[in-house]
Order: structure tokens, then sequence, then C-alpha cells
């Protein structure tokens, strides 16, 4: 399925058959809903192409599993869930560590613990702040529409190679689970070369060791200062967001993922009533668009943060715009998607009742 | 001079063990070395190394090493072997990494039966954090948890591990030897041979559980703990080969 004819799919079909359009070669995965058809999908199709699928024994193993296939250079994945993904979170340390390109694809469902099923943006401090040892950064694309499960599972695979870094691709159950129009067109990004450290046998060279610590303290010191390095030129080259009527905007709704959507539909009725409302979107939540945003609350500009969890992103928001602007959370932990009409009624409370931290509904 | 013995090719020039003085760690390596060597697969090699004390295996092995989280070699080692399918892929753990936090990837490897070979070494105890109780210590042993001995009201039971690899039907051999004497490590190179040769044959999983002595966390001389292996720990872990779906007459 590679071509610009739209089609109508389920998010994780989408996400599935971008992967083997980006040169998945290996697929990893256990069961857990909202995301399980991905990898029912990837057992179809991936032995038909001579490629491997394994049904791990657990999320622990799947993404272990990843990490050896990728060390060898090839392109691998696993997909999973939030209290899922909370399993991976030794291996995510470790692929960072280990300069190992991993993608993992989080399509989240509500927590704490086991939770729900319920689509819910609770993991969005999982994510980027992660729950493995040591310091560490993780790339984290969140997509808000089909057609960017597809777009951001290519720029996944593309950014986990080119930096040698973990990657997240944040979805949630209602993406998941939604169809709408898509089309694949073409991975648009250029092959990797993996050649000068891919484990493929010590052939014509020294044997290479892939690993994250040593008992030489200067190196390892030397390490960590590189890994960071690194996540600044991560920062420099690849902080995307996306923003709409920004510039006379004094009110600017702020949402990740699939929230977007309301915030965007919610900022055209807020329009239509005469107030000047704007919408600003991080897409990559890790590296945080922290400069951007920053620089709007220097003019004076007031952000909303609405969010399907208690205040998660919300904090980065206040962390970006430091006391220069005021900022709002709009929130429910999980379950009924905030409505547009709710956003509006809460942004036009604020604007009678100014500044509200937490307008839970 | 005719030189009648050298370091394995395949072991790197500078290498200096980090294992105790008089473990059989260093036996085992060199042993794994020498086929290496022998059956021609330094150029194809690739280690899921484990953590414990053969954690820096990639120090002395030069050949293409991968870390895997602390009993994740064989997930790990499937992964690389599933996209590596032509290379010669194995791990090297020890008894806590192989059988204890790692036994899910470990026995779902054997069922899977996935075509990598796996060394395990058993010396009753976790070596590098200082011998505490493990999967392997034997029934009365003292440990620094177990300091009145292992009994099994308290504690459980310890595991045999090749045993229980043989019952997975993806296991296409497993076998355990020991190194305490001089046959014995010639027995113990057949095993591991027998292991890689099951993977070159693409017939499954090839397991080898080597016990082996650990001096320092047995407070033991390097030749009182050889005599601890004969006389405590093969009675309860008996060599032997427990499958060799190469063997006449298939199973064995």
């Amino acid at each position: 399925m590679e071509s610009n004819e739209k089609v109508l799919i389920k998010g994780n079909y989408a996400i599935a058959q971008a992967a083997v359009n980006a040169g998945l070669q290996c697929y990893f995965g256990y069961p857990i809903t909202p995301q399980t058809e991905i990898g029912e999908y990837l057992s179809g199709v991936m032995p038909e192409l001579g490629k491997a699928y394994v049904c791990a024994e657990s999320e622990l193993a799947a993404i272990n599993m990843v990490l050896g296939a990728v060390s060898t250079g090839v392109r691998a994945m696993t997909t999973s869930s939030s209290c899922a993904v909370a399993l991976m979170q030794e291996a995510l340390s470790y692929a960072c560590g280990d300069e190992l390109p991993v993608v993992l694809v989080n399509v989240m469902r509500a927590g704490p613990g086991l939770g729900y099923i319920y689509p819910a943006q609770g993991d969005y401090n999982q994510s980027v702040y992660g729950g493995g040892n040591g310091d560490y950064k993780i790339i984290v694309l969140a997509p808000s529409t089909v057609q960017e499960c597809i777009d951001y599972t290519y720029r996944a695979f593309y950014l986990a190679q080119k930096y040698r870094n973990p990657v997240i691709l944040l979805a949630d159950g209602l993406l998941g689970q939604m169809m709408e129009p898509a089309s694949f067109g073409e991975n648009p990004y250029p092959e990797v070369d993996v050649s000068s450290w891919a484990l493929t046998g010590a052939k014509s060279r020294e044997g290479r060791a892939i690993y994250s610590v040593g008992p030489d303290e200067k190196k390892q010191i030397q390490h960590i200062y590189n890994l960071f390095e690194k996540f600044e030129l991560i920062k420099k080259n690849e902080t995307s967001y996306e923003e709409f009527n920004i510039e006379d905007a004094d009110i600017i709704l702020t949402a990740f993922g699939s929230m977007t959507r309301n915030i965007k539909a919610a900022m055209t009725v807020l329009r239509d009533k005469g107030l000047k409302v704007g919408c600003f979107r991080p897409v990559t939540l890790s590296p945080f668009p922290y400069e951007r945003i920053s620089n709007l609350a220097k003019l004076g500009k007031k952000f909303v943060v609405v969010e399907m969890n208690m205040g998660q992103m919300f904090k980065d928001v206040r962390y970006a715009v430091n006391g220069k602007s005021e900022v709002s959370l709009i929130n429910r932990p999980c379950g009924e998607w905030l409505s547009v009409e709710e956003i509006v009624s809460a942004v036009e409370n604020i604007y009678k009742k100014g500044a509200c931290y937490a307008t839970s509904i | 001079m005719q030189q009648v013995f050298s370091i394995p090719k395949c072991m790197k020039k500078d290498f200096r063990y980090t294992f105790c003085p008089g473990c059989d760690h260093g036996v085992a390596v060199r042993l794994v070395a020498e086929l290496i060597d022998e059956m021609e697969l330094q150029e194809k090699a690739i280690c899921s190394t484990c953590v414990g004390c053969s954690v820096f295996l990639y120090n002395f092995l030069d050949i293409d090493c991968v870390e895997a989280p602390h009993g994740r070699a064989c997930a790990s080692a499937t992964g690389v072997k599933r996209a590596q399918p032509d290379k010669f892929v194995f791990t090297y753990q020890g008894d806590g990494d192989f059988a204890s936090i790692g036994l899910a990837e470990s026995m779902h490897s054997a069922l899977r039966g996935e075509n990598f070979s796996a060394i395990c070494i058993n010396n009753t105890t976790y070596g590098m954090t200082g011998g505490q109780m493990g999967p392997t210590s034997l029934m009365g042993q003292k440990t620094t948890t177990s300091p009145n001995g292992r009994n099994a009201d308290y504690y459980g039971y310890p595991i045999k591990i090749a045993e229980q690899i043989a019952l997975c039907d993806g296991t296409a051999f497993s076998a355990r030897v020991s190194l305490d004497t001089i046959p014995n490590m010639v027995k113990a190179k057949q095993a591991i041979k027998k292991a890689f040769e099951v993977q070159q044959k693409g017939l499954g999983f090839g397991f080898v559980e080597i016990l082996s002595s650990c001096p320092t966390n047995w407070k033991m001389t390097p030749e009182e703990a050889h005599k601890r292996v004969r006389e405590e720990m093969i009675p309860v872990f008996p060599l032997g080969v427990f499958k060799d779906i190469t063997a006449s007459g298939g199973n064995k």
C-alpha cells in the first residue's frame, strides 16, 4: 500500500502498514487493547514478506527483542499501551545508553494501574520523562490524525536511526480505533547508513560491543555528556509544532495528540464569538518547543492547556512561560474526550474570571 | 620451539579477566573461544551478554556483542537471530540471569525453538553481588541472604535448569556439564560444540548448563570448591545430556 490514493483506514492499521513501508524488518509484540490490531495486521503481512514476526511472551521480552534486532542495523519495533509500556521503561533506558534506534508505539489507555481502555493522555510524563533509570531523553512524536499516524511512523524510523536514539510514537485509543481517510504516499525519508556501528559479525574488522556502562568513570561521564550533546542537536534540528491564528491571539489553546482536533474546533467557535483565540500544538513532545512558547508568552499571550490527564503537559507549558504570562488548565483524567462545547465554555469562563489553574471537567 | 598452548585467536590480545581467582568462568569462556576458533565462527558471531560476573565478556572476546538488561539475554538474542538468521548467535549467562529474573525469556526462547545457543553458568549463588541465595542454591546452603541455610519451608527448592529446558519441544539440545576435572572439561567442550552445531544446522534451541565453582563466595580454596561441585552439586544436578534430537533414536 504505497500510493497517494486516499483510503479509509483505522489508526492502528495505518501505523502497522506505515511501519512496513518504512522498512520494518522485525516486529515483536504482546497483545493489549487498544493497540492489538497493529500486531494482528502485521502477523499476516510480515511472514508473507519473509520478515520476522514474534508473539513475545511479555512486553519485557518484546522490547528486548527489539533491542537485539536493531543492534544489527535493521528496523524493528514493538507496539503496546500504557500499563504495558510501563514494563518497557528499563529497556528504554538501556536503548538510550546503548544508543539503539528502538521504535515504540504507545496507543494510550487510562491509568494508573490496569485502568481501563478509555481514551486518555496520561502517558505524557511516562513518555517524555520516562520511568527508566539514569539521565536520558527519548524523542516523542504525538500524532493527532490517522494521516499523521502514517507520517510520524515514517519519521519515527528515520529519526531513531539518524540519531541512534529511541523514538516513541504517542497515540491514544481514540486515534488507534478511529477510521479516517488517509494516504500512505511514499516514505519521504532517506535510508540511514548504519554500517559504522551495526553488529554484523567481526569480518575484516575488530569485534564491536554495544553497551552503556563500564568501570571507567571518566568514560562513563563523557558518555552521558555526549548523549546530552546529541539531544541538543535533536532539539535544534527536530523540535516541531503547529500554530494557528497566533498573531493576534490573546489566548492560545494548547494541546497534544488527538485533543488538538477539539482545540482547533473550539478556536473556530470562539473566534466566531469575537474572541481572539489561537492554537498551539507541539508535534514533538520531546524535544518540547519551550523556546517558542516562551517567546509567545513574552508577547503577553495567555495559554490554556487542554489535555486528558491531570495536567502533565500543563507543567511544561508553565515552565516555558515562566511567569511571563498566565497559564490555565482544562482537563479530565480519562474517558469521554473534552468536547468542543466544554472547551468553549471553559475558555469563556477564563475570559471572565482570569487564569484558572485547574478547570477539571 | 613448538608452541602447544596459546590464547584463542578470537580472544582480545590485551584482555584481562575480571573473574576472581579460581573461578570456573575463565575456563568456560576459554572453551567457548576455542570453539569459535575451531568452528570458524568469529566473523559471524554475535553474543548477547548478560548482567552478572560475565558482564564484561565483550572485553575478553573479539567478537560483536550487545548488552542485554539483566535476564533479557535470550530475548535480545531472539531479536538478533530473527534479524540476522545467517549469523551465529549465542548468550553467555549466569544462573540468576538465565533461570531467575530471565526464566520466562529463557524458557520461551526454548519453547519457540529459537535457533541460537545459550550457555548458563550455575554456581549456586549470585556471585557479582557477593554471594546471595539464587535459584540454584542447594538445600542447606548458607548464603548472605540465607544465613541459616536454605530450607524448603522458608525458601523453596533449587531449579534444575537443563532438565527444564529439555522439556521444551523447541529445544534441540540440552546438557549439564562440569569443569571440576580435566575429563569433565573435555566433555563440557563437546557439549558446547553440540549446542553450537544444532544452531548451525538450524535445528532449534541449544543449551548447556555449566556447573561452576565460586571459591570467593563459597569461602573455599579453588580445590575445596571443586570438591564441593563434585560432592554436593553433581548429586543434585546430575551431569549428562537431557535432550539431543540429533542422537540416534531422536529425542534422548
